[in-house]
């Protein structure tokens, strides 16, 4: 069973600033981390790998310094990491994001299952994974909560919607999403961290995956951020004071006044 | 402060405080109140190959040595010293086989220990033997196809959950201390069950046992080095352990001069919190003064021990006793920083302060360890 598990390094909290220059996110002075729905992705991948054999390949597209979600995915038991970072990637939207993430896929060459997270912290489309499977034609399964059998050629999964859970089978090769319900993610163990900090990360850019500069990053996006701003925070809570029997009076009164009843 | 260890031991502490946060942390107060073994935590521990680090790496371990044993046990005390007693216990279950076993005992029980297979356990204490230590009971007859056990071994950490016993009785009556022997003795055993589980003040998160040996036959084979040997291999094992001790009681330190600290600075009292209190501000300082010096010690101690010198009992005593000493006080007064909410349960102190007790007791009564000591003053002194 080989697998590759596509991930983002993200900025550790919610509470982001933006540049309202560039629009873009200012990530100086907060600390990376793997985006949390893609831990969720790996543990997946590398349970499945113990149970019946095979390879876990995990990929980011990002900067340099994504490297070290990489190594963090080798400390939990990842085989192999590959960085996609190139000038050219930046500025990427969902499509040319795909793209690039496709385009690795195809040079990977043969694998059974590709797994992310369901959506990032950041960005929050939960479209990555979608658009991929377009691109390298395949099934595609979002918001997987259990992995009921897997064999050659052959997996049925259950996952979340609205109203419960669905059973859905596929042929394979596929691409699954991952809701936080699949597993609880393990610590890294401590011969997995000691491989991780001398581990090798390859590096691929558009010479190694062979697209043009056109077809990726800003100059590959369909859409671009024209504006970010936070919205803003309207309160017009009233407080209703005085004896319970007065405070109810008060709230008919306000909402009679409103013509709400 | 930097103590300049390396890249593998900032490691090892590292996730060693990831564990001890994220997975005992929430479940503490539990364990502590239920008295339950922590089960759980130990897979958690031997999942990140915190059981390998005091192996050899021909054994499936790290070849760690004591002050990265230290470096664990100190992480996981700083949020309960209950467990990190049961994860140092191991280390105490198979320091003597490390030192002194046979290539065949070595393979056969260090790769389940590192693994987290199996726990290891200690056993010397006795009814008769507690500081006295060499005046235990315990026989074990030489007949045909190996040893004979009979007698009680009490108050044994980790008595009935770990697997390996490193066992110390008298494989020779007659010659009293230098009739003793270490053998190996596992969990089922004929002749060999478990008696009373001990109901503590502290550390209760670890079990403390009765091993009582009935007619218990074991191999030949499981005997440790030479026979006759065993009181001297266990007091030169106490010698490398102690400094464990001693990092118990820096992490005991550590988790609670941060719990008064964080209470200071945010209980009001006369309208301002009150660490801004002077009398507050001394006993934070006096704390962080004892637990830095108790560190400090600690490691060096450690790394003594590690260095290969002979002449560590003095040193690794010394740690173990003012670190021990240290986490007395410290968590008493972080009580008292604290006032009424610390003496309750729902605080983390009065816990800190009813386990730290224990490091002044076990390993060596701190009493019997200033005898040691002063007793090595006088033997130099006399040589001169």
């Amino acid at each position: 069973m080989n697998i590759v598990v596509c991930i983002k390094q993200v900025p550790g909290t919610t509470e982001v600033k933006i540049d309202p220059e560039t629009n873009t996110l200012i990530r100086q002075g907060i600390e990376n981390i793997i985006n949390p729905f893609d831990t969720y992705a790996i543990e997946e991948a590398v349970r499945l790998k113990e149970k019946h054999g095979g390879k876990v390949t995990v990929l980011t597209m990002g900067p340099p310094q994504a490297d070290a979600a990489l190594k963090e995915a080798i400390s939990v038991g990842a085989d192999e990491v590959i960085l996609l970072s190139d000038r050219a990637f930046a500025g990427a939207d969902t499509w040319a994001t795909a793209n690039t993430l496709a385009k690795a896929i195809q040079k990977i060459g043969a694998f059974d299952l590709i797994i992310t997270g369901r959506q990032t912290i950041d960005g929050d489309t939960g479209q990555v994974g979608p658009e991929m499977s377009e691109m390298l034609n395949i099934p595609f399964i979002a918001y997987v909560s259990q992995i009921e059998e897997i064999k050659q050629g052959y997996l049925r999964v259950s996952r979340m919607i609205e109203e419960g859970h669905e059973v859905l089978e596929t042929t394979l090769p596929a691409i699954i999403t991952v809701a936080k319900e699949i597993n609880i993610p393990r610590l890294p163990s401590l011969r997995g961290m000691m491989k991780s900090k001398s581990a090798a990360v390859t590096t691929w850019g558009i010479k190694e995956l062979g697209v043009s500069e056109k077809e990726v990053g800003l100059a590959g996006s369909s859409t671009q951020v024209v504006k970010i701003f936070f919205p803003q925070r309207v309160s017009q809570a009233e407080v209703l004071t005085g004896e319970p029997a007065e405070q109810v009076e008060k709230l008919i009164g306000k909402l009679k006044e409103a013509k709400l009843i | 402060m930097d103590y300049f260890l390396t890249e593998e031991q900032k490691t090892i502490r590292e996730l060693a405080r990831r564990i001890a946060e994220e997975k005992v942390l929430p479940v503490r107060a539990e364990l502590d109140e239920k008295e339950e073994f922590p089960w759980e935590i130990v897979k958690e521990l031997a999942a990140a190959d915190m059981f390998r680090v005091f192996i050899p790496e021909e054994y499936d371990g790290l070849g760690g040595g004591c002050l990265d044993l230290c470096l664990v046990t100190e992480e996981l005390s700083r949020v309960c010293c209950g467990v990190a007693t049961t994860y140092a216990v191991n280390a105490l279950g198979c320091l003597t086989l490390i030192e002194y076993g046979t290539e065949e005992q070595k393979k056969k029980y260090l790769p389940d220990i590192a693994s987290g297979k199996r726990l290891a356990a200690f056993a010397i204490t006795e009814p008769t033997a507690g500081s006295d230590s060499s005046n235990i009971k315990t026989t074990a007859d030489k007949v045909d196809g190996g040893y004979l056990l009979n007698g009680t071994k009490q108050f044994i950490t980790n008595g009935g959950e770990a697997e390996i016993y490193t066992v110390i009785a008298l494989t020779d009556k007659t010659r009293g201390a230098r009739g003793a022997s270490a053998i190996i003795v596992e969990k089922g055993t004929e002749g060999f069950t478990f008696g009373k589980k001990e109901k503590k003040m502290g550390i209760r998160a670890s079990v403390t046992s009765e091993l009582v040996f009935h007619n218990c036959l074991v191999p030949e084979e499981n005997l440790i080095g030479k026979p006759g040997l065993g009181f001297i291999q266990a007091m030169r094992l106490f010698d490398k352990s102690r400094p464990g001790i001693g990092a118990e009681a820096v992490g005991l330190c550590q988790g609670a001069l941060e719990a008064a600290t964080d209470y200071a600075a945010q209980r009001i009292q006369f309208d301002h919190p009150i660490i801004t209190e002077p009398v507050v501000q001394q006993m934070l300082a006096d704390m962080s003064i004892q637990t830095e010096a108790a560190r400090a010690l600690v490691y060096a101690a450690a790394r003594y021990v590690d260095s290969g010198a002979r002449d560590v009992t003095e040193y690794s005593a010394a740690a173990k006793v003012f670190a021990s000493d240290a986490a007395m006080k410290i968590t008493v007064d972080a009580v008292q920083v604290c006032g009424g909410s610390g003496y309750m349960r729902d605080y983390p102190v009065e816990k800190m302060m009813r386990d730290a007790k224990i490091l002044q007791i076990y390993e060596g009564t701190n009493q019997i360890l200033r005898n040691a000591i002063a007793m090595n003053l006088r033997k130099r002194k006399a040589r001169t």
